[in-house]
């Protein structure tokens, strides 16, 4: 109905000119009129934001399921060259642009109290930061969506050296500078791929959906493949590659994490479905091993690790390390199931882990330590805060009934058809995600409270209720009804793996003959 | 009639001189430096904008000295308007030290005959002629505020080491010369077609590009950038870094694919090494500095590096991607040190990066074109920055030249850091000090040129004129 309408670029401009008109209104602001646009700017952010999430959710409604292509596509003539301004979604898409759009008013309403300083400059920044990843998802020209993937990085560095926590400064430059080293390394491969495509089409194109169709020699494929999982690896981020995130995550503030975790860890796994196993199947299949391998690691290792943290978001930051470990998993599997769990698992980790990092904001603003000795017995002084870490505790360790679970059986599923010990190694996963996630539990919510500084501490207040309400909502639903997700994505999944087959499959064939 | 047509712009400059040392018997007192600067500035303007009136003319003149081509024109556009922005950010801060005389006008007009008599130059003599012109004007520029140590000491080095490299590039002209009997550029490259590459050519070659090297401040031949830089006025450094880089850049081009075409697979090895050292040594030598205009000088070592890489592809596109690097730096050198000559507290001015500290709370605008020029300088996306490196390396991926490219990409991660470190005081840092209000015509440039980094990728409609104009300039080279 609306398929006409340039829809995806109105997704990406709507945000970006909130973000202007807030620039705009502060710079002509004086000093006192200062305070009222500090107090404005939440609220025109979230009014932005929410007409974002609508317009979306038409995009979603709108979409049609059965149509593996991309879909709403829209072409404009920009630098020349063959490198044009191009944007599409196919089912691949469209739930992360749906994600991205519902987690940002709710991270603007939690912040609308949490930031206490320079709110006007923090909405820009927010506005910015749903702009530039609706931009990532919506891309289907090379060189678009490489701008869109690493400009996120500066509303972000802002974020966290802003407003973060004591050690920012460093944790903010950890943060840039390793997702810019893989970067770089995927930009290589980006002109590599422009460069041969003028070779190969006569014409270079940095068109998504074209350079699909390149001829890429099994050696240079290797290659590139390593360049664009440099890139993907760090965003994602798998083991080793990893430690930027603990510091990133502890050091921002709330609505930072939240975003981090809920969307910029996906545009790893996005990255992989779309660059790594639709341009480069043979190297796919060839490095998988090397991911099964990495991810079981993540799995385990940095389950390990997170039982011995201290402090709540770094554990909760090395859980969302271990989970990421099922999405890369479960897409390397190459099957249905694998797949189709790796983009449900993303989806439902961004909900799963925003909530808990919510929740660790909701006590972070009340005692300003995320200490996990300090708290304890806090069942008795907020019940119904309890009531929501419970529930989301338990979808983070994947009980039946919440999203968590169909991410982590699905992918399972799929890695067992490659080989049982995969699957046994993330089940192992499993078991070690109960350890820390009840560990986190027991210690902050049951037990005596010994802590005198806690008696003050107050239940969730009606804004934040209402937050963690709708995720518990969503939560609860993606468990209960998982075919939201996976009909929506379906179709492009099942196109993404029959080309991959013809594509492994047609060396084999052509041996045999 | 054809040939004033044809040397128009440099009839210009020449006239100019002569009319202004004139018109300073005429004007006197408060005024002259003044009546002088707006003078230069319009011939200036009209120099960059002649060829283009004059429907850009095409063909040899001065007796084959000189060549005008669309890359000629190109060049002397980039240069003209910058060293006219140049004159237009220096009066203020010439205002406050005292400085202003009108000879520094005489000296800027002076500079920009001899860039354009480099950028057309068709003979080594007139290559020579030209160097020199710019050079000496450049070193008395460098120490124009007389009574500074520091800036004496700065036109001192910027002297010595640059007639060691002078002595250097004649040296390397003889020897070509030497063994092909030719001065004009055609006739050395129809003797290198016929006779084949000898040992004397190649190294007539590199010593050619050694000095040429000192004049772009390529590493290892850039010892005396930070020093000069630090050591000359503020405006002074910000011309140094744009207008002269890029006249120096364009000389490089048109020799090398002009009579040293044929040596391509020699030249190829020295331009690669000269901008893979300069990456590195720009991106780790600034990692310590404190002061911004040393960080500047590192980072145009730099980017000299970066701007080289597409030159060692020897290709068309690696033509045209190094003229489309160099005029996004220029565009960004300039917009950094009008903003540079911003950072002006009530007794003077400051240089410290620490100086910036808490900038986006006491002067917002500044604050953020600050953050658009660096954010850009380290090539981050969707700032023009970026789309400079981007057609920077891609010729030199399609030539091949893979291991370059990926160091470059390595060495910009590592030059990140220093960018992000002036941001990052910028933003993260509590406030220190308060700057004074700026002049409007500092505010200007600084937006102006923080606006084209953000917004002229956006407008496809003003990109593509100007990648006619560049893809013309490119191809008048082969």
């Amino acid at each position: 109905m609306f398929s006409n309408l340039p829809i995806l670029p109105a997704l990406v401009a709507i945000p970006l000119i909130g973000a202007l008109f807030l620039a705009f209104v502060s710079w002509l602001t004086r000093e006192e009129g200062r305070e009222q646009t500090e107090k404005n700017a939440p609220r025109t952010a979230l009014l932005v934001s929410l007409i974002v999430l609508l317009l979306s959710i038409v995009l979603v409604i709108d979409f049609d399921p059965s149509n593996p292509d991309f879909q709403f596509m829209d072409q404009a003539p920009w630098l020349g060259g063959g490198i044009d301004f191009r944007m599409g979604v196919d089912g691949i898409s469209v739930l992360f642009i749906l994600l991205t759009a519902f987690l940002t008013p709710l991270c603007i309403l939690a912040s609308e109290t949490s930031i206490k300083t320079r709110k006007a400059d923090y909405m820009i920044a927010f506005l910015l930061l749903e702009s530039l990843m609706i931009g990532v998802f919506c891309s289907i020209d090379l060189v678009l969506f490489y701008i869109f993937f690493e400009a996120v990085l500066i509303p972000m560095f802002i974020i966290i050296g802003v407003w973060g926590g004591a050690n920012r400064v460093y944790a903010s430059y950890k943060f840039f500078l390793y997702t810019l080293l893989g970067s770089v390394l995927m930009l290589a491969a980006i002109l590599w791929l422009y460069s041969q495509s003028g070779v190969q089409f006569g014409e270079p194109t940095t068109d998504m959906t074209v350079l699909k169709d390149l001829d890429i020699p099994g050696n240079v494929q290797a290659w590139l493949w390593l360049a664009f999982f440099a890139s993907f690896a760090v965003k994602m981020p798998m083991w080793p590659v990893h430690t930027w995130l603990p510091d990133a995550h502890v050091q921002a503030p709330t609505a930072g994490s939240v975003i981090l975790a809920g969307i910029l860890l996906k545009l790893g796994g996005y990255g992989f479905l779309r660059f790594s196993l639709p341009y480069f199947p043979e190297a796919s299949v060839q490095f998988a091993p090397l991911v099964f391998a990495l991810s079981i690691i993540a799995i385990v290792y940095t389950s390990l690790v997170a039982y011995r943290q201290t402090d709540m978001k770094k554990l909760i930051a090395y859980s969302s390390v271990a989970h990421m470990g099922f999405v890369t998993m479960g897409i390397f599997t190459f099957n249905l199931q694998g797949i189709q769990g790796g983009i449900f698992q993303m989806i439902s980790h961004g909900l799963v882990s925003g909530a808990l990092f919510f929740c660790v904001g909701v006590v972070y603003d009340r005692m300003h330590t995320r200490e996990i000795a300090f708290y304890g017995g806090l069942v008795k002084r907020m019940p119904m805060f309890a009531a929501f870490f419970l529930l989301f505790t338990m979808a983070n360790v994947g009980l039946p009934g919440t999203s968590g679970f169909i991410g982590e059986i699905l992918t399972m599923i799929g890695a067992y058809q490659v080989s049982p010990w995969i699957a046994a190694g993330a089940a192992l996963g499993m078991i070690f995600s109960a350890m820390y996630a009840l560990h986190l539990y027991r210690e902050t919510i049951f037990g005596e409270q010994v802590n005198e500084k806690l008696d003050v501490i107050t239940d969730v207040t009606p804004r934040e209720w209402f937050i963690l309400a709708i995720l518990a909502f969503f939560t609860i639903l993606l468990g209960l009804y998982p075919s939201l997700v996976t009909d929506v994505t379906e179709a492009s999944v099942q196109q993404l793996i029959s080309e991959f087959q013809a594509e492994t499959a047609a060396p084999v064939a052509a041996e045999v003959n | 009639m054809e040939a004033i047509t044809l040397m128009a712009p440099e009839l210009l400059l020449a006239g100019q001189t002569i009319f202004v040392v004139l018109m300073s018997l005429l004007v006197k007192g408060e005024k002259q430096a003044d009546v002088m600067r707006w003078i230069a500035i319009a011939m200036l303007v009209a120099f960059a904008l002649i060829s283009y009136v004059l429907g850009r003319p095409q063909g040899t003149s001065f007796n084959g000295l000189l060549i005008v081509d669309d890359f000629g024109h190109y060049s002397k556009l980039v240069i003209g308007l910058t060293a006219a922005l140049a004159l237009v950010f220096m009066r203020p801060y010439f205002k406050t030290e005292g400085l202003d005389r009108f000879e520094f006008s005489v000296l800027m007009i002076y500079a920009v005959l001899g860039m354009s008599i480099m950028v057309s130059a068709n003979n080594l003599l007139s290559l020579y002629i030209g160097l020199e012109m710019q050079a000496l004007s450049l070193y008395v520029m460098a120490a124009f505020n007389r009574d500074s140590l520091r800036a004496s000491e700065a036109g001192l080095k910027y002297f010595v080491l640059g007639a060691l490299s002078s002595g250097l590039l004649l040296y390397g002209a003889s020897l070509i010369y030497g063994f092909t009997g030719h001065l004009d550029f055609a006739g050395i490259a129809s003797s290198i077609e016929t006779e084949g590459v000898n040992i004397g050519i190649i190294g007539g070659t590199v010593f050619m590009m050694c000095g040429l090297a000192f004049k772009i401040s390529a590493a290892p031949f850039h010892m005396w950038t930070p020093d000069v830089y630090e050591g000359a006025p503020t405006p002074v450094t910000g011309f140094f870094a744009s207008a002269p880089k890029f006249a120096a850049m364009a000389l490089i081009a048109r020799l090398l694919f002009g009579p040293l075409e044929d040596v391509f697979n020699q030249w190829q090895q020295v331009v690669a090494a000269l901008a893979f050292v300069s990456m590195f040594i720009g991106a780790v030598g600034a990692l310590n500095q404190r002061n911004i205009k040393r960080l500047m000088a590192y980072s145009s070592i730099a980017n000299m590096g970066y701007a080289l890489v597409p030159l060692a592809a020897g290709t068309l596109f690696g033509v045209k991607g190094m003229l489309i690097f160099m005029t996004i730096y220029v565009v960004t050198s300039v917009g950094v040190f009008a903003a540079i000559l911003q950072m002006r507290i009530r007794n003077g001015m400051v240089e410290q990066i620490s100086d910036l500290s808490g900038l986006s709370q006491t002067n917002r605008s500044l604050a953020l074109v600050m953050t658009a020029f660096f954010f850009s300088l380290a090539g981050i996306p969707p700032l023009l920055g970026f789309f400079g490196k981007l057609f920077a390396f891609w010729p030199a991926v399609d030539a091949g030249l893979i291991w370059l490219v990926v160091s470059a990409l390595i060495a910009s991660v590592i030059g990140a850091f220093y960018y992000l470190r002036v941001i990052k005081t910028i933003w993260f840092d509590e406030p220190s000090q308060e700057f004074v209000d700026a002049p409007a015509s500092l505010r200007w440039i600084t937006t102006g040129s923080a606006l084209v980094l953000v917004l002229l990728v956006a407008l496809p409609f003003l990109t593509f004129p100007l990648q006619g104009l560049i893809d013309s300039a490119a191809a008048a080279l082969f």
